[in-house]
């Protein structure tokens, strides 16, 4: 990968199209070694893009789900209580009986405690997986929807993007030998800190261009004739433009063309559209409206 | 894994921390020229209000290595990747860019609205008057004296109870004073977070093993834990257009002094159009808020559009701040200009996503009052406390009110209000 063209066409080649901006902000981040933080609207293709860029560098995706009162038990490690304490009592009945079994002298208690916190007990947890798996080759780290996390989450993000290392108090500090490839992805159903974000390599995603989208369509569903296909993508396009409660995405319009494909016909009409609707909004509020005269008239605009 | 820890990265060393293309020479490539005209862009970004840190200019320089800096769209995308981390700063950065570097004009940016024609003299001096209170009323503002012993106690208890819109100066003044003492205990909620407590539904594994290991293996006793407990995001909407201009100013400047600790309170404000101040409270005081966004969105000739402004609301903002158990304030005297009925609907959406719909009416405080109001009425089945905000005793029963919302969503408490309005400050 020379540049950003390169790279924008070995993503195309694997079926995502990336307009130039978003290929610089992915060229940069790459060659800058800088989380990519992705803000836009569900369905644009946050998501898609990490696990894109994993097939380019064939390596592996780490993906965690953040959630409201995710911690860092969740993200990054936890010790594996139940088996800390069955190799505890195990110890103790292999021990000289009369032994007292309570109260240990002090540098025994040490002793077993560094037993205790070994590696076979830890359970690794996303982001430790991410600095592991770097031993070999950058992995791509996936932080999905991290706007559910809480704030206390972003700091302790904060300091791990800062130099990708974690400190387990009773093990000592593992850090990553390669920099993992780190995508951060947000539906903006909160505001993230700025902080985080001047770590990163911010970009808003837009919902794809007219062009962009027809592209996309031709290449997941190549059944769906030239006509058709700008039909229904126009359509998808003006939808985006009504003042709807969820409008619908990249994978919307991939899934509503596939139906229209096995449909048949020559050309989208209001009986088509009115049965397949539930293929692009999900609410049954927005069904409402564009049902009808509504769904008439965007037709015969997006013509 | 490597505990011992290793540089990360395979970078060539020094020139590449620093940014630097191997074999790159600032001076020979005009890398000199194009570092003091990325430094003088930067400074032109923030004399714009951008908040470009030095992680950012760092960036940008950086990205300059990697690119074909002549190329006037490689420069712009380069610039666009690195320096702007929020999409409302993406406009004014496309505006400055073309400034800066040359080239067609960005998209022009909306006019601003002309300034509506302002109030009528009483108005406006009742206006000016709660303006200087705020001043007042900021605990950093020097301290100006005015004797407190002209308030005797009688005094004190009658201004409890008088409407904010028949206040004198001096009264409003002391009003200022007492709502420093009000204290405002934004309703609890449980999070998913735990930490540790005496009595507690989950075991505190991390605990019971490190006491069993110093136990040599005995388990003696249980640690537990329990889910978190904290505040409550508010969110306001007040109506800022004709009367309730005064009284919204107070109920802002009552949060914005009890609630600039804790900043999870979003803030909005509307007329005939919805805006949104919480940015702007942050970096001004409540007034220089309220009159700068007064200017754009108070329309004489257009009235109060409730229903239009709650829809904006919806669509604009409500993913974003009505997660996780918002208390929702609004205060209005819900004179819709609108339909009625669009009212209703933008209502119950919002009473659908929010913990509890507080509606606030200073009109609720008047003898004989009964909300009949054109879109009062419709409300007020999606409401679940309807309370009056027209002197100091209602702010006091607000800041009450609001530290005792239910767990439960929708034990609504509107109707005891409803049948007896007047009750609430005669208590």
């Amino acid at each position: 990968m020379l540049n950003r063209q390169a790279l924008a066409e070995q993503l195309a080649a694997l079926g995502y199209i990336v307009d130039d901006a978003l290929a610089m902000s992915v060229f940069l981040a790459l060659r800058m070694q800088r989380p990519l933080f992705l803000e836009g609207a569900p369905g644009v293709g946050k998501t898609l893009l990490a696990t894109m860029l994993a097939q380019l560098f064939e390596t592996r995706l780490i993906r965690l789900q953040c959630y409201e009162g995710l911690d860092l038990a969740q993200a990054a490690y936890e010790w594996n209580y139940p088996r800390q304490l069955l190799a505890l009592q195990a110890q103790h009945r292999a021990e000289p009986a009369g032994a007292p079994a309570v109260e240990h002298a002090a540098p025994a208690g040490a002793a077993e405690t560094d037993e205790l916190y070994r590696e076979a007990f830890l359970l690794k947890r996303p982001l430790l997986q991410a600095i592991d798996a770097a031993a070999e080759r950058a992995p791509v780290l996936l932080i999905d929807e991290i706007d559910r996390a809480d704030e206390e989450f972003e700091s302790f993000l904060l300091e791990l993007l800062g130099d990708f290392q974690i400190t387990i108090p009773e093990l000592g500090t593992l850090k990553a030998r390669h920099r993992p490839i780190v995508v951060l992805t947000s539906n903006r159903t909160r505001d993230v800190h700025d902080a985080l974000k001047r770590r990163c390599l911010y970009h808003w995603i837009d919902y794809p261009t007219l062009a962009t989208e027809i592209e996309i369509v031709r290449r997941k569903v190549p059944a769906l004739g030239e006509h058709l296909r700008r039909r229904v993508v126009a359509f998808v396009q003006r939808l985006r433009r009504e003042d709807l409660s969820k409008l619908p995405g990249v994978a919307e319009t991939v899934d509503w063309a596939e139906a229209i494909s096995h449909v048949g016909g020559e050309t989208l009409d209001p009986p088509t559209v009115e049965a397949t609707l539930g293929l692009l909004l999900k609410y049954h509020d927005d069904i409402e409206r564009v049902r009808g005269p509504l769904a008439v008239q965007l037709l015969a605009e997006s013509a | 894994m490597s505990a011992n820890g290793s540089d990360p990265g395979p970078g060539p060393g020094l020139g590449h921390a620093l940014g630097l293309r191997p074999g790159f020479d600032p001076a020979r490539e005009g890398g000199l020229d194009l570092a003091r005209e990325a430094v003088g862009f930067v400074r032109v970004l923030r004399a714009a209000g951008l908040p470009v840190g030095v992680e950012q200019s760092e960036s940008f320089a950086q990205a300059l290595a990697w690119i074909d800096p002549l190329a006037r769209r490689e420069l712009y995308l380069a610039a666009r990747a690195t320096l702007v981390f929020r999409r409302e700063d993406q406009a004014v950065f496309d505006e400055r860019f073309a400034a800066y570097f040359g080239g067609p004009p960005a998209r022009p940016r909306a006019q601003a609205t002309p300034r509506a024609p302002r109030h009528d003299r009483a108005e406006f001096f009742r206006t000016a008057l709660v303006a200087y209170m705020a001043e007042r009323v900021d605990p950093n503002a020097r301290e100006v004296d005015v004797p407190e012993h002209h308030k005797a106690a009688s005094g004190a208890e009658l201004l409890q109870r008088k409407d904010f819109g028949d206040c004198t100066p001096a009264e409003l003044e002391a009003i200022a004073r007492a709502m420093r003492d009000l204290r405002l205990d934004v309703t609890l909620r449980v999070s998913r977070r735990l930490v540790r407590a005496r009595r507690g539904d989950r075991l505190d594994l991390p605990r019971i093993v490190r006491d069993a290991a110093r136990r040599g293996g005995a388990v003696l006793g249980l640690a537990r834990r329990r889910p978190k407990l904290r505040r409550r995001p508010l969110v306001v909407l007040a109506d800022i257009s004709g009367s309730m201009e005064l009284y919204s100013r107070i109920l802002l400047l009552f949060l914005h002094g009890v609630t600039r600790l804790h900043a999870r309170t979003e803030t909005f404000v509307f007329g005939t159009r919805l805006t949104r101040i919480t940015s702007q409270l942050q970096i001004r005081n409540v007034d220089a808020a309220l009159d700068h966004a007064a200017r754009e969105i108070v329309d004489f000739a257009g009235g109060t559009r409730i229903a239009d402004c709650l829809h904006a609301f919806d669509r604009l903002h409500a993913r974003r701040v009505l997660g996780r158990g918002a208390v929702v304030l609004i205060i209005s005297d819900g004179w819709e200009t609108g339909e009625p009925a669009r009212l209703g609907g933008e209502m119950r959406r919002l009473a659908e996503r929010a913990h509890r719909v507080v509606w606030l009416n200073p009109l609720l405080g008047r003898a004989g009052y009964a909300p009949f109001a054109r879109g009062m009425a419709v409300a007020l089945a999606y409401i679940d406390d309807f309370l009056p905000i027209h002197d100091l005793r209602s702010l006091q029963e607000l800041a009450t009110r609001l530290g005792r919302i239910p767990r439960r969503k929708g034990a609504r408490s509107i109707d005891a209000s409803r049948r007896a309005p007047r009750s609430i400050h005669e208590a």
